[in-house]
């Protein structure tokens, strides 16, 4: 099975083992990932927040290279996968904006392909069958919690979820690999996203909260699918040593996926003692 | 409904008339304790017309857009659009903003998404380390050491690259009159 | 020939200010058939309807035009007026040049007077091809069936069997009681729900006119008003098949009463996940045993005494976005009550009440509030909770109190969710087997909120408890009494009178296709497979049209709506042509 993928701006540089990671784990349940030739930046936390149309037309554009493509997109990073969704409700809304996103960009929508996180593929029927068929080392004993931040979850409007405030996809994913996961209550909470841009002591009031519980919660590891929420819990937990693995890691490492040493090499926190 | 309200309500797209003040919004902002008046009140000062204020504010830049309010709004007015609103016309109108640094890295990084059609992160930082002045705080050692080790990793690429349509990235910036 | 009158209100000046009732009475006057025309201030009046009387009588009419407001208003006075002097009563049809006319076009007084007109000569056209009808006569069965044997239909039903009827109850329960079985005590008194509840169930099983049936449904309804033949379904708790029987029953009352929303459903409270987070009725039980164990609440996840406890109001309610947009009315009370009995139970902990408004509408209550606020030391604070978590064996609290405008982090022991009022499971199954319309919230339909708000939507068929809408004990025990008055009332005759404006079948037409049976709304169409036509129940049928519309042979017409009638009527308006649009406001 092919999907269209959409790695965004931070695979090749903060998010690289994000994105190595996701290709490897796709690649050994047997999905292929098609890179959508020539995207662009999705306009990130910036660009909604100075012009309206610039905030949807970004990822409009994106959404325009997809369909013709022709196949599901999948966008790991929830930032990402939240710009490109909302412009999405916007064209299949109609109305001015979807008007003029049509004329500006010069293209038709036609609704013919969706857009898909991490979360969202893994609720996807088989794939996590297909994830427990091939798990080579179990995560045994390990304990995690996951976090999904605001933008995977919220707002249901755009993302359509029935349970944002307790989901629970990213958990099942971590079970099925064999680690537990436990049951904490920050798992939708903000990490402080660009607050740390600026205001770093800011972002570290919420995100040393945030490994705070998790190390209370008796976890060994904050498990996430998105970028600046990874960035952010490695950078600003005050020190607190919780390591942060994304969740295509979590999984790569059950199903030995190779070049796991070169991710590990990435992170702030070393999270390869994790796995011996 | 004065102008201001009318005005921040069809870009928005949110109706304000609905809000009866529970303050479920407020309760739950995990950056409300930066805004001068938190989440409600904004709602309020927006339906008493009191631009000046709003426009310069810390809250609208406070906010980041985690959705958290409007999720749970009982009447389903999402703030983030609203805030959205708020600061696009600061934008627009050139007003100071209370939040320099965050302004200079939305500038930043917009910039660069313009001008490459990615976001290319070390120039990007860059160009906001000196836009906002950073560097002559105090904490900026400690910014800068965050930077730092993000290169010592190989995570910050050098060399920018462009996509290939920029003409179309060009018509997007073209059809709004945003200046960065 | 018909000898036609038409008599033509002012309102006031509601009418006679927008339309020229002299002009129209003069024109109407040179109309074929009409014997007799006349206007007059107040037509709906004693010396109105004299004129009406008087000119039947003088004048030999044998068709009525009464020109005034809706039909809803007062069709069924000049009805009446005109069967008291010997006019059958299906004989007066009433035009109405008041919502539909005047008050549409008061800036345009040329129009309104032609429309007036207009709407005057289609009426007569209309009546004039009018049958005289009999009201059509049904028996009455006098005996009752109540489903739901909650305190509503308990007081329903010993109403019923005080006043020498049979009534049946059915309860889907193995108890009767209701959710009245779940509450500890009551407000604004104390009393012991138990105290309320234990006689009234008593006195029912006991009740020589009353025949209970718990661990019992209802699983079908036929019939109508007067005549309804309902199926009971008995589980006789052995696994084996359920025992069904026939009641035949006049009248029936829904008194299904409600369910609390869930607590999952309340994500950011962490409602089914948190131990510690419950609703009130599981507090009504922590209540209970605490007075029956004479020992301070406890918690639910270590059994812990508590010490700290948020009451959070309006959990699910007036809240359109994501869950009810209704208030439920009864929790502002009941809280501030469970608010209460916890301090006396478990004396220095602390209750803390997270409202929006506090609603006090019962008698007394806001007395009693008030008291238990400034005497017993319950801290309210004006703002809704947003989240709820665990942390260690504590529950933490983010809130907000709207009048200081501070954010405020708390901290308790247990959190009770004041959740919204929902109509009880099922409620959906009952409501399509006794086609009693339910609101958008599934709550029972009153046939109107003001002055018929004990019926349903169907004929027989009446409500009682917070099936209709949330509601308190004494509220539930009023409506129910009402209902049982109401019952008694239709009791009281020995045969019921219905109107007669019905569908007819014409059999020669009839090919018998059954296209009618599953449009019908009301049951009220058979196709007699031996007579080789479809016939139509009388008693059931509500001469909405349905069928007429449907049937492609036009064998189906309504009694004095027939196709002549109707198109007469477009006719009168279709020969007036290049008119702007007319409205209407009716």
């Amino acid at each position: 099975m092919k999907f269209s993928y959409y790695p965004g701006c931070t695979a090749h540089s903060t998010g690289w083992e994000f994105n190595a990671s996701t290709e490897g784990v796709f690649a050994a349940l047997g999905y292929d990932l098609d890179e959508i030739p020539d995207w662009n930046c999705c306009g990130g936390a910036s660009a909604h927040n100075l012009d309206h149309f610039v905030g949807l037309g970004l990822p409009a554009r994106n959404l325009a290279i997809a369909q013709d493509a022709g196949r599901d997109l999948i966008v790991p990073c929830a930032g990402c996968y939240n710009n490109v969704k909302k412009a999405q409700v916007v064209l299949e809304r109609g109305g001015g904006d979807a008007d003029r996103l049509a004329r500006v960009l010069a293209f038709e929508w036609r609704g013919a392909v969706d857009v898909l996180s991490l979360v969202d593929w893994l609720e996807r029927p088989g794939v996590l069958d297909a994830v427990r068929e091939r798990v080579k080392r179990p995560l045994t004993g390990l304990k995690v919690v996951a976090y999904y931040g605001c933008q995977l979850v919220r707002p249901p409007r755009v993302t359509g979820r029935p349970s944002w405030e307790n989901p629970t996809t990213l958990e099942a994913a971590c079970e099925a690999v064999g680690a537990t996961a436990l049951d904490w209550s920050f798992k939708t909470d903000c990490c402080g996203a660009d607050l740390a841009f600026g205001h770093g002591d800011r972002a570290e009031v919420l995100c040393s909260r945030l490994a705070g519980s998790a190390r209370r919660a008796g976890a060994d590891a904050i498990v996430v699918s998105c970028g600046l929420c990874h960035a952010n819990l490695e950078m600003r937990q005050g020190g607190l040593g919780v390591p942060v693995v994304y969740i295509t890691e979590l999984l790569g490492e059950a199903l030995q996926v190779p070049g796991r040493d070169k991710w590990w090499e990435k992170h702030i926190i070393d999270p390869s003692g994790l796995f011996r | 409904m004065n102008a201001f309200a009318r005005q921040i309500q069809e870009r928005s797209g949110q109706n304000l008339s609905r809000c009866y003040q529970c303050k479920k919004c407020s309760g739950g902002c995990p950056t409300a304790r930066w805004f001068e008046w938190p989440n409600h009140s904004v709602v309020r000062m927006i339906q008493r017309g009191l631009k000046d204020e709003l426009l310069g504010s810390r809250a609208i830049w406070m906010c980041i857009t985690c959705e958290t309010c409007g999720a749970r709004c009982p009447n389903g007015i999402y703030l983030s659009p609203i805030m959205d609103a708020l600061r696009a016309l600061a934008v627009e109108e050139g007003r100071p903003a209370a939040e320099p640094a965050v302004l200079a890295f939305h500038k930043a990084f917009v910039a660069s998404a313009k001008r490459f059609g990615r976001v290319h992160e070390a120039t990007m930082l860059a160009a906001f380390m000196l836009k906002s002045r950073l560097f002559l705080q105090s904490g900026f050692l400690g910014e800068a050491a965050g930077g730092l080790k993000l290169l010592a990793r190989g995570k910050i690429p050098f060399r920018p690259s462009s996509v290939k349509g920029k003409a179309q990235i060009d018509r997007i910036f073209a059809e709004s009159d945003l200046k960065l | 020939m018909n000898r036609i009158g038409v008599f033509l209100c002012w309102c006031g000046s509601n009418i006679a200010g927008t339309v020229d009732v002299h002009r129209v009475i003069e024109e109407v006057r040179k109309l074929p058939e009409v014997a007799h025309a006349e206007n007059y201030m107040y037509m709906c009046s004693d010396p109105g309807q004299d004129l009406v009387k008087a000119a039947i009588r003088d004048k030999n009419l044998t068709n009525l035009v009464v020109a005034s407001c809706s039909p809803r208003m007062h069709e069924n006075t000049f009805r009446k007026a005109a069967a008291s002097v010997g006019l059958n009563p299906y004989l007066v049809e009433i035009a109405n040049v008041r919502e539909q006319c005047s008050w549409v076009h008061q800036q345009q007084k040329d129009v309104a007077t032609r429309k007036a007109y207009n709407i005057i000569k289609a009426t007569i056209e209309k009546v004039k091809r009018n049958a005289a009808l009999e009201a059509i006569r049904v028996p009455v069965t006098k005996r009752a069936l109540v489903v739901g044997a909650g305190i509503a239909g308990i007081t329903a039903a010993l109403d019923l069997a005080d006043a020498g009827f049979e009534t049946v109850v059915v309860e889907r329960e193995a108890e009767i009681g209701g959710k009245l079985r779940r509450i500890s005590r009551t407000f604004p008194y104390h009393e012991p729900a138990d105290a309320i509840l234990a006689p009234r169930a008593e006195a029912l099983r006991d009740h020589p006119n009353v025949t209970l049936y718990t661990s019992s449904e209802v699983t079908a309804v036929g019939g109508y008003v007067g005549n309804f033949d309902v199926e009971v379904a008995t589980d006789p708790g052995d696994g084996g098949p359920p025992e069904t029987r026939t009641e035949k029953v006049g009248a029936i009352v829904v008194s299904t009463g409600y369910d609390l929303y869930p607590v999952e459903n309340l994500g950011e409270y962490g409602g089914g996940r948190l131990p510690d987070v419950i609703d009130g009725l599981a507090f009504e039980g922590l209540l209970a045993d605490s007075f029956r164990n004479g020992e301070p609440v406890r918690r639910p996840s270590d059994g812990r005494p508590v010490r700290d406890v948020v009451f959070i109001q309006c959990s699910g309610s007036r809240d359109p976005e994501n869950h009810k947009p209704y208030c439920s009315r009864i929790c502002c009370l009941y809280t501030n009550k469970q608010a209460r009995l916890l301090r006396d139970r478990n004396p220095g902990c602390r209750a803390w009440v997270s409202f929006m408004d506090v609603r006090t509408d019962c008698k007394n209550t806001e007395e009693y509030c008030q008291q238990n606020i400034e005497e017993r030391g319950i801290v309210y604070v004006r703002g809704r909770v947003s989240r709820v978590w665990q942390e260690g064996d504590r529950l933490r609290l983010w809130t907000a109190d709207t009048l200081t405008g501070e954010k405020i982090e708390l901290d308790a022991d247990l959190v009770v969710l004041a959740t919204a009022v929902v109509p009880a499971a099922g409620y959906a199954e009952v409501s399509s087997l006794l086609r009693a319309g339910v609101d958008a919230n599934g709550f029972f339909q009153e046939s109107h909120i003001k002055l018929r708000p004990v019926e349903s939507s169907t004929r027989g068929v009446y409500l009682a408890g917070a099936g209709q809408y949330p509601k308190d004990i004494t509220d539930t025990v009023a409506q129910a009494q009402a209902t049982a008055s109401k019952i008694q009332s239709l009791f009281a005759n020995e045969e019921l009178a219905q109107d007669p404006l019905v569908c007819r079948v014409d059999p020669d037409l009839c090919s018998a296709c059954g296209i009618c049976v599953p449009i019908c709304p009301y049951g009220a169409r058979e196709v007699d497979a031996l007579a080789g036509f479809s016939r139509v129940n009388e008693a059931l049928c509500e001469g909405c049209g349905a069928c007429v519309a449907a049937c492609p042979n036009k064998a189906c017409q309504l009694k004095n709506d027939s196709m002549v009638q109707v198109v007469g009527e477009i006719e009168v308006f279709a020969a007036e042509e290049g008119e702007e649009d007319y409205t209407c406001a009716c």
